[in-house]
């Protein structure tokens, strides 16, 4: 180890700019992309333990730290280009042509094929505690499926039983994933019952734990929900720590009422789920938390948009200036809801999740289209996977079937043959959206989400020619289902590096259980928080300078309030008539305009913009 | 055709009151068409229209020559007995009504609001009396829920049922939750009541107060920066979301801002019965003289939600309103004097909300919309009249010029030019919002009950000729869609074989147990392998079915079959 510390990348290996590749234009491109870590503050190149054993050696699978990427085309989100790309001790070292790289050197060839940054999936559950169950696919498993179809990053949700402090169960996940994952993560923690005291809690986990990214619940009444003053102050005090608001937008109060309802009429299979829990209701509660957010000035990101009715109000509120991003997951861009109706008691449930997959068929085509135009930024995965037994608790009673899907592996290749496929998208918007924003909102970029000198060696090979049906057969999950089973992608990754390793090549998976590394993100994201902090400077409002009103004061009965309205007394005051008659001439009246006033010595009232001119304010609103 | 009583008649025909008129020479404008014809009125009703009518002699009659004869208007929102901290609104029944015809509304709706403590019935009852003794033309009322307490299904029921059949009204204020709310609107549904909310985000502007209040500012502007537009919007989804799962008509009072019409124009198109009212100050003018140094000019405008200071407001209210989106104007009148409005002189909260509107309204219609080509004459009467009429179940007895409606008349003159002033003005308060504006079209000749009220700018009314007008529940403009959705709508399960696999045991008490990691990630390992083969298992696909013997089975349309919910949806 000591000794490849000390072999440094050679001297500037300025590449040397070939004419030909139609990307390659750019001169420089690639020594912009350098990126000095020292003021990043990330931690140095992962040493994962070189005496952890392979969990699963197989043939052909090698741990070489040093690999050259040879003639692929490299796609980052805003251009593509050819080049051949070192890696050294989990890092990009060098991008460019005619490298110059050590002897025995592992070397890919990656002729005709794209070298996309991995994917980041901005959304698991996989350590989800539901009814003392804990989801059938656990971070080793999770992110294995991950690795194998092109995810090199997870953000896990981490989601306290009752009882549990946040950073207590911060802790159980880390101890979990630490011990378990097999690729990076990173953890969103979610709050449910909130109560003023986990103040404190939030703002030591945003400081010392290296968590910028809370969930808030609108579903789930009398277990996560939260009412829409909590809200409110949640998101004050995420807007001041720097953290961002995740919100899962269900309006709670009418999904429980209907699920009583539809529990009445018989309704018991896995369509009651979907019955009960209608796209209105996903886009009110949408809506709602966008209002609250623009209220508070704290961004806000939505997750799981499942539904035509929130994509769209989140693309209007865009559209108004919020700053808010929605997330779309693998099963409501790739699954059809209407398989809630299947016959099959375990096929229906295997789809339960909420918001639950939309039954309209043109869903996924629209959230598709939106995801391209940017209107939609990041796509999850949700994958919270649990076995057909386990989803049987609720087998007489929708309600209690545990809720999630699988995801995590087909995300990218969903997201390919539905948007790249199709010609909704380019390649670049295709790691925009599987990986670039997410790292970007949830400020891990440029570490993660660019290839790039300096930045993380999490790549991906992708074959646009090659092609692979989902099934349930080969997916590497604990699951029985899969709900895209039978989809067709063109277009697979061949070849996945984590941390500089090769983890899958020629469809063989060879990963190392607990060599995941925590990922801890700072706050304040750049991308999230600029606009935001020059908000939070003109959102000031001022009064309005006026004299004293000195005229006549209508008298209040004393105690009004407190007096049990008698209907006697009530009618006797509202005599107006009985009342002096009005003074007509107010508006003529000498009020003092001079604009002498009490604070006229306070210096900062010059320097400051007049912010609510009258028939200005509108225009604030929309800005802001 | 015509119905003619050969009764005697006494009244010299110089009397304003007479009880026989003729109207001749004027161009009927009705909503869906007009025509010249000459009507007859008598006893309170129209009793003849057309053309050469044959008429008693004695007959007093009112040389229309070409102008415009129109429904009178029906101002669907009054506040003209509000309580607030022991005080009640300026303009009372006499004064308001007054106010009213001489606008060219000869009908009111005025809504009952309760104090906290006091029953809805006792409210009612309250409201009923200053009505009838005060009141110069027709008027209903609505009832405001301002909570929702035990006793108060039965109450209700006879609001609806036995007494006086009306309308109660729901509000959303901070006190209304949302379960609150979805079992309010399922309850007035299954009275077949209209269901009218006051939208704004009570949670939210409760906060803002605090830090509006916290920041210094004390005057009218901190009562709009507390109450932004986006609020008003947030709460009207809420409403029309919660109403659309009812399947319930909803009928949003006082829209005030552009986003919460565009929300209601919006949801209208996916199908929910939703209607909404602009009132005349956010028709006719703006938020921004909340910035003005004037103090008792800038209280003046107070009323929630605010008057947006966007200055456009006024015209895309218009634009939806001429275009159907938005169906029907109020007035929102409850107008308070300055030294009233002065009890919030040190904290914008405590100022009275309220802003005059009841006369103004249909100049100022007839000024934002029509003259400005925006909408016609018929769609003029539509908004003023005739919708409200529907939605409130008095049409066709108000809301038409027809044989047999009531003789509720109103002759208007398009070219006609007004300035409002409050010095004009027939309500009692000192600051008119609109003053100053110059309006084209107002009434020359107002019919209240077959009788002329209003004629050449002088009014002749009576304290108490004014009726209460009892509206039935189930109005069929609203509810013909709504049964038929109820009966489209039901919801029915698949049938399947029973599932016969495994099932995952659930611990004992799975709720207090803490999680310790050991034992969670085991059992996802140990469990034995997945059956693999589940989606081939022998699951009974015969049919045979518990409810098999239920004949309703047949009869049942199956309307949630896979992938075509989504129709449903966007039907109800």
């Amino acid at each position: 180890t000591a000794n490849r510390k000390l072999s440094p990348p050679l001297p500037s290996p300025r590449p040397r700019q070939k004419r030909g590749g139609m990307f390659c234009s750019v001169e420089d491109a690639f020594d912009n992309k350098t990126l000095d870590f020292a003021s990043l503050g990330a931690p140095g190149p992962g040493t994962p333990g070189p005496a952890a054993p392979p969990a699963e050696p197989l043939a052909g699978c090698t741990q070489s730290d040093r690999l050259l990427i040879k003639g692929g085309k490299i796609v980052n989100d805003d251009q593509s280009f050819y080049a051949d790309v070192y890696v050294e001790d989990g890092l990009i070292k060098q991008i460019g042509e005619n490298l110059i790289v050590p002897g025995g050197v592992k070397t890919i060839d990656a002729y005709s094929q794209l070298v996309v940054p991995g994917g980041i999936d901005v959304h698991t559950r996989l350590r989800v505690p539901v009814l003392g169950m804990s989801s059938a696919d656990g971070f080793y498993h999770g992110t294995r499926a991950a690795l194998a179809g092109g995810t090199t990053m997870i953000i896990d949700h981490v989601c306290p039983d009752a009882g549990t402090s946040l950073l207590a169960a911060y802790e159980q996940w880390r101890g979990a994933a630490d011990s378990q994952a097999c690729c990076d993560y990173s953890l969103h923690i979610d709050i449910p019952r909130w109560h003023e005291s986990l103040k404190e809690e939030l703002e030591a986990l945003v400081k010392d734990k290296g968590v910028n990214s809370f969930l808030v619940f609108m579903a789930y009444k009398d277990k996560l929900q939260c009412s829409d003053a909590q809200m409110y102050e949640i998101f004050c005090i995420l807007r001041d720590l720097g953290a961002i608001a995740q919100v899962h937008a269900e309006n709670g109060d009418i999904i429980d009422e209907e699920q009583k309802r539809l529990l009445e009429l018989g309704v018991t299979g896995p369509e009651g789920h979907v019955l009960s829990r209608p796209e209105e209701v996903e886009a009110e509660a949408v809506y709602r938390a966008i209002t609250i957010a623009k209220q508070a000035n704290c961004p806000l990101y939505v997750t799981k948009i499942m539904s035509r009715g929130a994509a769209d109000i989140l693309a209007q509120a865009k559209r108004k200036g919020t700053v808010v991003y929605g997330e779309p997951i693998t099963a409501s861009l790739g699954a059809d809801g209407s398989h809630y109706w299947s016959k099959n008691w375990a096929k229906a449930a295997a789809f339960v999740t909420s918001p639950p997959i939309s039954p309209d068929p043109t869903t996924s085509d629209h959230l598709t289209s939106l995801l391209s135009c940017g209107d939609l930024q990041v796509a999850g995965s949700a994958h919270c996977t649990f076995t057909t037994a386990q989803k049987a608790v609720g087998k007489d009673n929708f309600t209690l079937i545990p809720e999630g899907t699988n995801g995590v592996e087909e995300r990218m290749a969903i997201i390919w043959e539905k948007c790249v496929v199709s010609g909704k998208m380019d390649e670049n918007d295709f790691v925009a959206v599987t990986s670039t924003n997410a790292a970007k909102i949830f400020n891990c970029y440029p570490r993660k989400g660019r290839v790039a000198v300096g930045a993380d060696a999490d790549l991906v090979l992708w074959n646009p020619k090659a092609t692979k049906i989902i099934s349930a057969k080969t997916h590497n999950l604990n699951v029985e289902y899969n709900i895209f089973e039978g989809t067709e992608c063109h277009g697979v990754p061949t070849v996945v590096i984590s941390q500089g390793k090769v983890v899958v090549e020629d469809g063989n998976l060879c990963v190392t259980q607990g060599s995941g590394r925590f990922i801890p993100r700072k706050t304040f994201p750049d991308f999230v928080y600029k606009r935001i902090k020059a908000r939070n400077r003109l959102a000031e409002v001022h009064g309005v300078p006026r004299g004293l009103y000195d005229g006549p004061v209508h008298d209040v009965l004393a105690s009004a309030k407190a007096v049990a309205p008698a209907p006697a007394s009530r009618i006797a005051p509202c005599a107006g008539k009985a009342q002096a008659p009005p003074v007509r001439n107010l508006h003529q009246s000498g009020f003092s305009l001079s604009g002498s006033q009490a604070d006229d010595h306070i210096a900062r009232r010059t320097a400051q913009k007049i912010m609510a001119p009258p028939g200005g304010r509108s225009n604030i609103t929309s800005l802001s | 055709m015509f119905i003619y009583f050969n009764k005697p008649t006494f009244l010299p025909f110089f009397s304003p009151q007479s009880d026989r008129l003729l109207i001749k020479g004027g161009r009927i404008i009705n909503d869906d068409h007009s025509f010249y014809a000459d009507i007859y009125l008598e006893d309170g009703l129209i009793k003849q229209i057309g053309e050469n009518l044959i008429v008693p002699g004695g007959v007093k009659t009112i040389e229309a020559n070409g102008r415009m004869v129109i429904p009178g208007g029906i101002d669907v929102n009054t506040y003209l007995q509000k309580p607030y901290q022991g005080m009640t609104a300026v303009d009372d029944f006499y004064q308001g009504t007054k106010a009213a015809l001489a606008g060219g509304t000869t009908m009111i709706i005025d809504h009952v609001f309760p104090e906290p403590g006091s029953s809805l019935l006792t409210s009612f009852e309250k409201w009923h009396e200053a009505a009838d003794t005060k009141s110069c033309c027709d008027y209903s009322l609505h009832v405001d829920i301002t909570s929702w307490y035990d006793g108060i299904r039965e109450e209700l029921e006879i609001l609806v049922q036995d007494k006086v059949m009306c309308f109660p009204y729901s509000a959303v204020f901070p006190s209304l939750y949302y379960l609150q709310l979805y079992e309010a609107f399922t309850f007035l549904k299954s009275l077949g009541a209209v269901i009218l909310v006051h939208a704004e985000n009570g949670d939210l502007i409760a906060q803002e107060q605090k830090r509006i209040l916290e920041m210094g500012i004390t005057g009218p502007e901190g009562h709009a920066l507390s109450r932004p537009e986006e609020l008003e919007a947030e709460a009207v989804f809420r409403a029309i979301t919660i109403a659309s799962r009812i399947n319930c008509p909803v009928y949003i009072t006082k829209v005030m801002s552009k986003s919460a019409a565009d929300i209601i124009a919006l949801a209208r198109k996916k199908g929910p019965l939703v209607f909404g009212e602009p009132i005349t100050a956010s028709l006719g003018t703006d938020g921004t003289h909340y910035w003005s140094k004037n103090w008792a000019k800038a209280a003046a405008f107070v009323t929630s939600p605010p008057l947006s200071p966007d200055p456009t407001t006024p015209d895309h209210l218009n634009s939806l309103l001429a275009c159907g989106d938005l169906q029907v104007t109020g007035s929102g009148h409850c107008p308070y004097s300055t030294a009233q409005k002065a009890i919030g002189k040190d904290n914008f909260t405590m100022i009275p909300e309220g802003v005059n509107g009841i006369e103004e309204r249909m100049t100022v219609v007839w000024d934002k919309a029509v003259a400005t080509g925006k909408m016609d004459e018929s769609q003029f009467v539509a908004v003023t009249s005739t919708n409200a009429a529907k939605i409130f179940n008095l049409y066709p007895r108000k809301g038409r010029i027809a044989v047999g409606s009531d003789a509720d008349v109103v002759i208007w003159d398009p070219d006609k030019v007004k300035t409002i002033t409050a010095k004009s003005h027939k309500s009692a308060i000192e600051y008119n919002i609109f003053e100053g504006m110059e309006c084209h079209g107002a009434p020359l000749v107002v019919i209240s009950q077959g009788k002329i009220v209003f004629e050449d700018g002088n009014l002749h009314v009576n304290k108490g000729m004014g009726r209460f007008i009892p509206r039935k529940p189930f109005p069929e403009y609203l509810y013909q869609r709504i049964k038929i959705r109820n009966k489209v709508g039901g919801l029915q399960g698949v049938s399947r074989g029973m599932y016969d696999g495994p099932v995952y045991e659930i611990p004992a008490t799975p709720k207090y147990a803490t999680p310790a990691p050991s034992t969670k990630s085991s059992p996802a390992k140990n469990q034995p392998p997945p059956i693999r083969n589940l989606h081939q298992s022998n699951f009974s696909l015969s049919g045979a079915q518990i409810d098999d013997n239920n004949p309703r089975r047949t009869g049942h349309r199956i309307v949630a079959p896979p992938g075509g919910r989504s129709n449903i949806t966007s039907l109800g």
